[in-house]
């Protein structure tokens, strides 16, 4: 099956747009730190499915969108990791995980 | 891989000996643990100096690395600069608390420099992307360091949640350049020139990336908090290191990279430098806390550095570089003076330095000569930086941009001013006492002042600067 030729370019262009703001706009309205992360992996999806549709598409001769995309897996975990430490030292601290009650520094 | 390549590499390979030695120096018995201080520390001095070696331009691994004179220039000045910061922060790992993450604390801080200097040195997109995470996220460590405090574990994941939501967009606007070029490579990028709704678009969304990191208004909201909470050499840290790096790497893709599309660039930039400079200067106006207070008037100083990139030429560029170094040294002068008072007392609120002038008089001149040079008051050297920041922007003809800005230089030395009537005319029922000052802060003040009262009589500083463009 030819996948250009079933799917065109701008179907993938929308899609990870969307996908960017719906993990943008997660990460604004939901308050639990988890959940907020898991936006932000969204967001990183997003990324990666415009460095591989772009690759594929535009330029199938070269493969520096593939690897790119491979490269933000790798960097997604590593920020995962971090963010699930620190998010388990707030919970040892404040006894909750909800940003909303996580109000030591204010203006 | 030959002796060229290690040579040219030569600052990025010390760097990881030194975290190989931090490794190693965790395994030592507990109480000999700060040793390993001194031992860091003389050797980040010729980590320092090896920097200054002479070296030749060069460009490694198929063009991903670039090294040039003023790529080893910025490099130096960072690495200058976290000098003075370990020898600030000495007494402070010290203290009993800290004597077994010492390790850990130089860990972090060095992965982050290693991560800069990337950042710095990549000639592609992907290494600079590298860069720029090996830079933020053991810096989110370095923010919940104090892992005991509320505060500290707070604005560690504050500033891990906004650096993630920055990267993500910068890496957006990365996906958008790929597609309208198809190449990561900066030369390769430099010469193609297209101005397309979605080049905009992209180079829009990479320059609200690294305005997170740079602090601009209105991707500042992480800033103050994250000051706070922070230990106070971790904050010196990100108001001079981290921001210092982020804003060389703005510049050279800017101004290297693309330089064609500086008209739309330009024009973000110019709406971010007055957002910048005014809001950074009406909450400078009512901090009580000195570590905020600072946060907000980096904030204000990020707007100034913004009116550099108004002049599309070397002159933009020399300005920018010349402004950060004595931003950078007036800044660790300041934070200096602040993290001795608040290791001795833990007082870091502005009213605790009334009369701080009748215990300290050496201490509190070194702050009112630093916080003359942030405010720009002529024969310190910031009043040079300044002038010639306004100049690069006169050159462009933005006289309406440069008159907001001397506006906002105006108010922002009320508001400096405040802090020195509060050492020298305020009086105080219980004042600091008088700090001791071990050799090593005196070893970085010495270095804060030299550059602070030398640098802008030091026209061939500038002339140096300018012929590496």
């Amino acid at each position: 099956m030819n996948l250009q030729a079933e799917i065109p370019l701008h179907y993938m262009i929308v899609l990870s747009t969307l996908l960017f703001f719906i993990g943008l706009v997660g990460v604004l309205i939901r308050r639990n730190l988890i959940t907020m992360l898991m936006g932000i992996e969204l967001m990183l999806n997003a990324v990666n499915i415009n460095f591989v549709a772009f690759n594929h598409y535009l330029y199938p001769h070269r493969f520096e969108g593939h690897f790119f995309a491979l490269i933000v897996m790798a960097i997604a975990a590593a920020e995962a990791a971090i963010a699930i430490a620190l998010i388990i030292n707030i919970y040892r601290k404040f006894s909750t995980v909800n940003v909303d009650d996580v109000d030591e520094l204010k203006y | 891989m030959n002796w060229d390549t290690l040579y040219i590499l030569r600052q990025e390979i010390l760097l990881t000996v030194l975290i190989l030695i931090q490794l190693i120096g965790d395994l030592s018995e507990d109480e000999k643990r700060s040793r390993i201080i001194h031992v860091t520390l003389s050797s980040f001095l010729l980590f320092t100096l090896v920097g200054f070696l002479p070296g030749e331009p060069a460009s490694l691994f198929g063009g991903m690395y670039v090294s040039d004179d003023l790529r080893t220039l910025l490099k130096n000045i960072l690495s200058i600069s976290t000098l003075i910061i370990l020898l600030q922060s000495s007494s402070w790992l010290q203290q009993p608390s800290n004597q077994t993450k010492i390790g850990a604390f130089y860990l972090s801080l060095f992965s982050t420099l290693m991560g800069m200097y990337f950042m710095i040195a990549a000639g592609n997109f992907l290494m600079l992307y590298l860069g720029l995470e090996l830079a933020t996220l053991p810096l989110t460590l370095l923010a919940a360091f104090d892992k005991q405090l509320r505060r500290s574990a707070e604005a560690g994941v504050k500033l891990l949640m906004s650096s993630a939501v920055s990267s993500a967009i910068l890496l957006f606007g990365l996906s958008l350049i790929y597609g309208v070029y198809g190449t990561f490579y900066f030369t390769e990028l430099s010469v193609l020139n297209d101005s397309s709704y979605l080049s905009i678009l992209a180079l829009i969304f990479f320059i609200s990336g690294l305005a997170f990191k740079l602090s601009l208004v209105p991707f500042h909201l992480w800033t103050a908090d994250v000051y706070e909470g922070a230990p106070l050499s971790v904050t010196s840290y990100f108001s001079v290191v981290s921001k210092g790096a982020a804003l060389f790497t703005l510049m050279l893709v800017l101004f290297r990279v693309f330089a064609l599309q500086h008209a739309t660039w330009t024009l973000a930039l110019y709406i971010l430098a007055i957002s910048t400079m005014t809001v950074g200067n009406l909450f400078a106006l009512r901090q009580k806390n000195m570590k905020r207070f600072l946060a907000f008037s980096s904030i204000t100083q990020a707007g100034f550095m913004m009116l550099g990139f108004m002049n599309v030429g070397s002159l933009g560029m020399t300005t920018l570089v010349y402004f950060m170094l004595i931003y950078a040294l007036s800044n660790l002068a300041i934070f200096g003076v602040l993290s001795m008072v608040s290791n001795a007392t833990g007082k870091e609120s502005m009213d605790d330095f009334n009369g701080f002038y009748k215990t300290n008089p050496g201490l509190s001149l070194i702050m009112l000569v630093s916080l003359f040079s942030l405010a720009g008051i002529p024969p310190v050297a910031g009043f040079f930086g300044k002038f010639f920041l306004f100049t690069a922007a006169a050159s462009s003809g933005m006289y309406i941009l440069v008159l907001i800005a001397v506006l906002n230089a105006t108010i922002s030395l009320y508001y400096y001013l405040l802090v020195v009537k509060a050492m020298f005319i305020n009086t105080n029922d219980t004042p600091i006492p008088t700090l001791h000052t071990t050799s090593y802060e005196k070893a970085a003040f010495v270095l804060c002042l030299m550059g602070i009262a030398g640098i802008g009589f030091m026209s061939s500083l500038y002339d140096y600067i300018q012929g590496l463009m």
